[in-house]
């Protein structure tokens, strides 16, 4: 039995040395396999007598527990570095790039409408849309701008023929949206216009999104603050507005609306002429000749309607310096929002 | 409008200064545009007088002048302008004179000659245009008297926008009304008195288009002094105005155009031959006009003439033959009042605006006419001379514009404005504006109109006038409020954001291109379809509507092809506007996409193939998944002129075109210019947007079994039809179908192919017998090989 504790030392030192998962499994055969040294020992076990037997038995088979216990340890550590290895052989650089597809974009005008048609929509406006080219009635007669009305001068109509337009403004989706429904009518109009001018601050088409509300007693205190709402929530600032009287001949109040200078504060700048204020929109009370073209009651209804051109508010809030970027389409542009 | 602010401050008095003046114009809704000082910051320049000019003896070019004016008797100046001579008046730059860009003047010597100052040019003072001679300033110009306070330099130009409804802001008069209205203070009105008669020259005036020109004073001034200059104040009012100054006639007419705003017009008197008569032109009729240019007037053109032609376009233009010469010595005086209606419109029709046909169209005051005839002759007589004769005055009543008078009640008044005003506060508004209150209770006011004031003519004209001079900022603000009843939204109408969003997931950028577009481009995308052309392009090549956003898309893509961009994707929604064979057009919402370079992004891994017309149509696919409708939808081999003959598909729901997805054709690629392939699709946005509501179909528990097929069948036999075939004999259990390989080449005959199909077979209530799945797969199998003499691939 002096061999077993030689045997044990032995085999604890194989297990130690082995260096993979294979030899270790030669060594638990050597060892512990049924022609193993130990397992040998326990065959011997006849050759004792009767009293010596189940202690020296007891004492091989902890032997043998031990060695076993010893290779287990010995596989998971193995088994952990051969991991760990390949691991290792599998890592990657982190700061290479992904692969697939690269995410598009917005035009910046469309997010800019999309935007505008939000803050409108989200307090029950509804969005209509209407014909780009239009006729002449629609376009100008009932919007209170008859034939050779100096208003006309205004807007650089482009022509298809002497009674058809391309819409000069979103305005006639108004008449065409109060001659369908009836008050109350709260509605948002984004789409393109077309003017026959094109300059650095002009281009031949633009858009612009417009606003219209026919209820009982809709006021200018109403238009004040709807107008006054927006601009602060479009340019999540608590920005100075006024209102200025002016013209059109489909709304009367008339009013353009000026904001304070978004690039000096008002201070003064050559962005505003140093006025320290930006012209943005122009806004009214529904003209009662209107109501008249569009069969609306005046003496029940009022309304007012407003109307934006949609590049000069992106430009101010997005700092675009350059009209004609938004419709070269140039990826350069393009990919920046 | 331009107008120096001194001469408005001759109108009327208001204590505040140019700032505030502006500030105030502006936010009474007339506009102010630009303030500019009438002259840069000089100073130490004087009126001097030359006494004396002698030779430069070292230059031919120069002369030395004895110069009066200065601190000291006689100062030396070597001046080199060609009009320097003696007695002549002129702006003297003495020493320490600081001119403007920093040009400080001191003692200097030319040529070896001292010179103490500077002689100057309208231009070195910064005022006027350029010229090679000195500013000769009027013969009574005080010598010794600094310019500034001579010409009363220290003025602004005001330059005002008006709209079109203040016709009756055109002019000083006008400005100065508003002005005093805003200021609460009278107005002081020049002198107009009328002049008195001293010949008895008059003309005949007949009114034949009395609806057109309804009121027109004459008036003949004889013994005229045209080479008589204007007085330096009238020069002076006029450049700050814009306008040039050519002769002491054209002066005084122009002069009073701008301070009354009746334009008038002063023809050469022994030129007309027999009275005047106020008609409609012939047809066809030719006038050449004062700027030399020659008109064929239409037959809706008003025109002065005489007894034997036309001599002026009426309120646009004068003639050349009649017009004020050298040689004039009698002169015919016109002021009429002339319908907007019957002069709106015809200058643009003819190309020309000129001062006087902006007030016409705009309305000018119709009780002014006689007033302007007076002011212009009391003026007129004062500068050239000569004797008047008496006022003609010629009017069709009728005709004449009805100033109607105008009710304004408190109710809409409070109900319009969110305000309840004091009923004092709007009288004396209404009053400051001119306005007669005929009656006034606790209804409203009734007002007369006065007759300037011609665009006043309903209730919301006043009260727009009553919020204006009561001041929009000081009007209420409030928050609207309204009933919220949920409405229903069809949750089958898809919204175009969501689309939107999905290309943009597939790399695309949205492009926003012009609706017109260069005829050339459209002719190679849609030959057969006359596309809509405009009547006044801006260009030629924006000339003509898209038929297709094709043709705004391809430009975009060379753009960026032509900028070192190898891989784009772009897409556009918007109209197109297809023109029908019977003269209707159809204005459609089109959602449009392009694609060209590589199928994925240039990365570090991977080879780069290029996209072709999969990679398009998975797109497409994307799309109507989206609105779970893709199962209606086919896409069917077609031609297309644009699009590659074997590439290209026409997009069918339930049969119906919808739209064309393919390779542009390389016939077209390189006519656009096009320098690599291009995959494009276009669909009707109406279509795409129309969904399917889901509907539950239930969920098995059991395992699904798939069967592979390798077949092969002509080359020619589609995918569709392949898998339609096998749809329809798979059987109850079959639930899905994926074409996953298809082969043609080694091992497989000429003209065939091989297309590998994968069958899934489900129930939801049992686990598949296998007997029973190989029945479906020989019933497929069949039915494959019946139609399309398909066999299995060994």
């Amino acid at each position: 039995m002096e061999n077993l504790e030689l045997l044990a030392s032995e085999a604890e030192k194989a297990v130690d040395q082995a260096a993979d998962v294979a030899s270790l499994d030669q060594v638990r055969v050597e060892y512990l396999g049924k022609k193993g040294l130990l397992t040998g020992l326990l065959k011997a076990l006849g050759k004792l007598s009767a009293e010596e037997r189940p202690a020296a038995g007891a004492r091989i088979n902890e032997v043998k527990q031990q060695v076993q216990t010893k290779i287990n340890l010995r596989r998971d550590n193995l088994e952990n570095m051969a991991v760990e290895a390949r691991l290792a052989g599998e890592a990657v650089d982190v700061t290479l790039p992904g692969r697939g597809e690269d995410v598009g974009g917005l035009h910046l005008i469309t997010h800019t409408m999309e935007r505008i048609e939000s803050f409108f929509t989200r307090v029950g406006y509804k969005v209509e849309e209407g014909p780009e080219i239009e006729d002449d009635y629609h376009n100008f007669e009932a919007l209170n701008i008859p034939a050779h009305h100096p208003a006309r001068a205004m807007h650089d109509t482009f022509y298809v023929n002497e009674n058809t337009v391309l819409r000069t403004h979103t305005s006639p989706v108004q008449v065409r949206t109060m001659k369908s429904q009836e008050p109350p009518i709260r509605i948002i109009c984004p789409g393109r216009v077309y003017r026959c001018d094109s300059d650095l601050t002009h281009t031949p088409m633009f858009h612009q999104v417009e606003g219209l509300i026919v209820d009982q007693d809709v006021s200018m205190a109403d238009l004040k603050g709807t107008i006054d709402q927006f601009l602060k929530a479009f340019f999540e600032a608590d920005l100075p507005v006024r209102f200025r009287p002016s013209y059109f001949p489909f709304t009367e109040p008339s009013a353009e609306v000026d904001i304070q200078c978004t690039n000096c504060r008002g201070k003064g700048c050559r962005i505003c002429k140093n006025t320290g204020w930006l012209e943005v929109m122009g806004c009214g009370m529904v003209h009662p000749n209107v109501f008249a073209h569009c069969d609306v009651d005046a003496s029940k209804y009022s309304g007012f309607a407003f109307g934006m051109g949609v590049e000069r508010l992106a430009m101010l809030r997005y700092g675009v310096n350059d009209l004609r970027l938004f419709f070269d389409n140039d990826m350069q542009f393009l990919k920046q929002f | 409008m331009k107008f120096s602010e001194s001469w408005l401050r001759e109108w009327v008095t208001p204590a505040i200064d140019t700032t505030e003046l502006v500030a105030q114009l502006t936010m009474a809704g007339l506009e102010v545009d630009a303030v500019e000082p009438v002259a840069p910051a000089f100073s130490g320049v004087v009126v001097g007088q030359i006494v004396s000019v002698e030779k430069h003896p070292n230059a031919d070019k120069l002369r030395v002048c004895q110069v009066a004016g200065g601190n000291e008797d006689l100062v030396q100046v070597v001046c080199g302008a060609p009009n320097a001579r003696e007695g002549l008046k002129i702006p003297f730059a003495t020493v320490g004179a600081k001119l403007p860009d920093d040009f400080n003047i001191s003692k200097a010597k030319l040529r070896d000659v001292e010179s103490f100052g500077m002689l100057c040019a309208q231009e070195e003072l910064g005022m006027g245009e350029a010229s090679d001679g000195l500013w000769e300033l009027p013969v009574d110009a005080p010598v010794g008297t600094d310019i500034r306070e001579y010409l009363s330099l220290d003025d602004q130009i005001i330059e005002v926008d008006l709209t079109p409804n203040r016709g009756d802001c055109l002019s000083i008069r006008g400005l100065a009304r508003d002005t005093g209205v805003l200021n609460q203070l009278p107005v002081n009105e020049q002198c107009c008195d009328p002049v008195e008669a001293k010949i008895s020259d008059s003309l005949n005036v007949e009114l034949r288009a009395p609806e057109a020109c309804s009121r027109y004073v004459g008036r003949v001034i004889r013994n005229i002094n045209v080479a008589a200059e204007s007085p330096m104040w009238l020069q002076e009012k006029l450049r700050r105005s814009g306008v040039r100054s050519i002769d002491p006639v054209v002066d005084v007419t122009n002069f009073v155009m701008l301070e009354l705003g009746q334009p008038m017009h002063a023809f050469d008197f022994a030129k007309l031959e027999g009275g005047i008569v106020v008609r409609m032109a012939e047809q066809d009729e030719t006038l050449r006009l004062l700027d030399g240019s020659d008109v064929t007037l239409s037959a809706d053109t008003l025109v002065i003439a005489d007894q034997q032609k036309a001599l002026a376009m009426a309120g646009i233009m004068g003639g050349e033959a009649t017009a004020v010469s050298s040689n004039t010595r009698d002169i015919f005086l016109e002021s009429a009042f002339f319908n907007p209606i019957a002069i709106a419109g015809r200058s643009r029709a003819y190309g020309m605006h000129t001062d006087s046909s902006h007030r016409f169209e705009r309305g000018v005051d119709p009780l002014l006419q006689e007033v302007a005839v007076e002011r212009a002759t009391k003026l007129l007589l004062d500068i050239v001379g000569g004797e008047a004769g008496p006022v003609t005055m010629v009017e069709a009543q009728q005709h004449l514009p009805q100033v109607s008078d105008v009710t304004l009640t408190v109710a809409r008044l409070q109900q319009q404005l969110g305000l309840m005003l004091e009923s004092h506060l709007v009288t004396d508004i209404l009053q400051r504006l001119g306005l007669t209150i005929l009656k006034a209770d606790e209804q409203g006011w009734t007002c007369k109109v006065p007759s300037w004031r011609f665009d006043i003519e309903i209730e919301a004209d006043l009260i727009e006038e009553v919020a204006r001079i009561y001041g929009y900022n000081r009007l209420p603000t409030a928050t609207i409020a309204a009933a919220l009843p949920i409405e229903g939204i069809p949750e089958t109408r898809q919204g175009l954001p969501v689309l939107r969003q999905q290309l943009i997931a597939r790399g695309y950028q949205e492009a926003i291109t012009y609706c017109f577009v260069d005829p050339a481009v459209q002719k190679q995308l849609a030959p057969d379809l006359d596309a809509l052309p405009l009547a006044n392009p801006i260009a030629s090549d924006m000339s003509v509507m898209r038929t297709t956003l094709w043709s705004g898309l391809l430009p975009a893509i060379r753009h960026n092809l032509n900028r070192q961009q190898s891989r784009v994707r772009l897409f556009e929604t918007g109209l197109s506007f297809v023109p029908g064979s019977d003269g209707s057009l159809l204005q459609e919402s089109m959602i449009a996409g392009a694609i060209t370079g590589s199928r994925a992004p240039e990365r570090w891994v991977d080879n780069q193939e290029e996209v072709d017309f999969f990679d398009i149509k998975a797109d497409v696919e994307a799309l109507l998944q989206l609105g779970h409708t893709h199962e209606q939808y086919n896409f069917v081999s077609a031609e297309h002129p644009a699009l590659h003959p074997g590439q290209c598909a026409r997009i069918e729901r339930n049969g119906v075109l919808v739209g064309y997805l393919g390779q542009i054709h390389p016939r077209v690629q390189k006519a656009l210019d096009l320098s690599q392939p291009v995959f494009v699709f276009e669909m009707q946005l109406s279509q795409v947007l129309e969904n399917e509501l889901p509907f539950f179909k239930g969920v098995s528990k059991f395992p699904e079994v798939r069967r592979d097929l390798a077949i092969i069948v002509d080359e020619n036999i589609s995918a569709d039809d392949l898998c339609n075939t096998v749809r329809q004999n798979a059987g109850e259990q079959f639930v899905d179908l994926k074409v996953f390989d298809v082969y043609q080449g080694k091992g497989i005959e000429n003209n065939r192919k091989s297309v590998a199909l994968g069958l899934t077979f489900r129930n939801s209530s049992r686990t598949l017998a296998e007997d029973e799945i190989n029945a479906a797969v020989e019933c497929v199998l069949n039915a494959l090989e019946k139609q399309y003499s398909a066999s299995l691939r060994g």
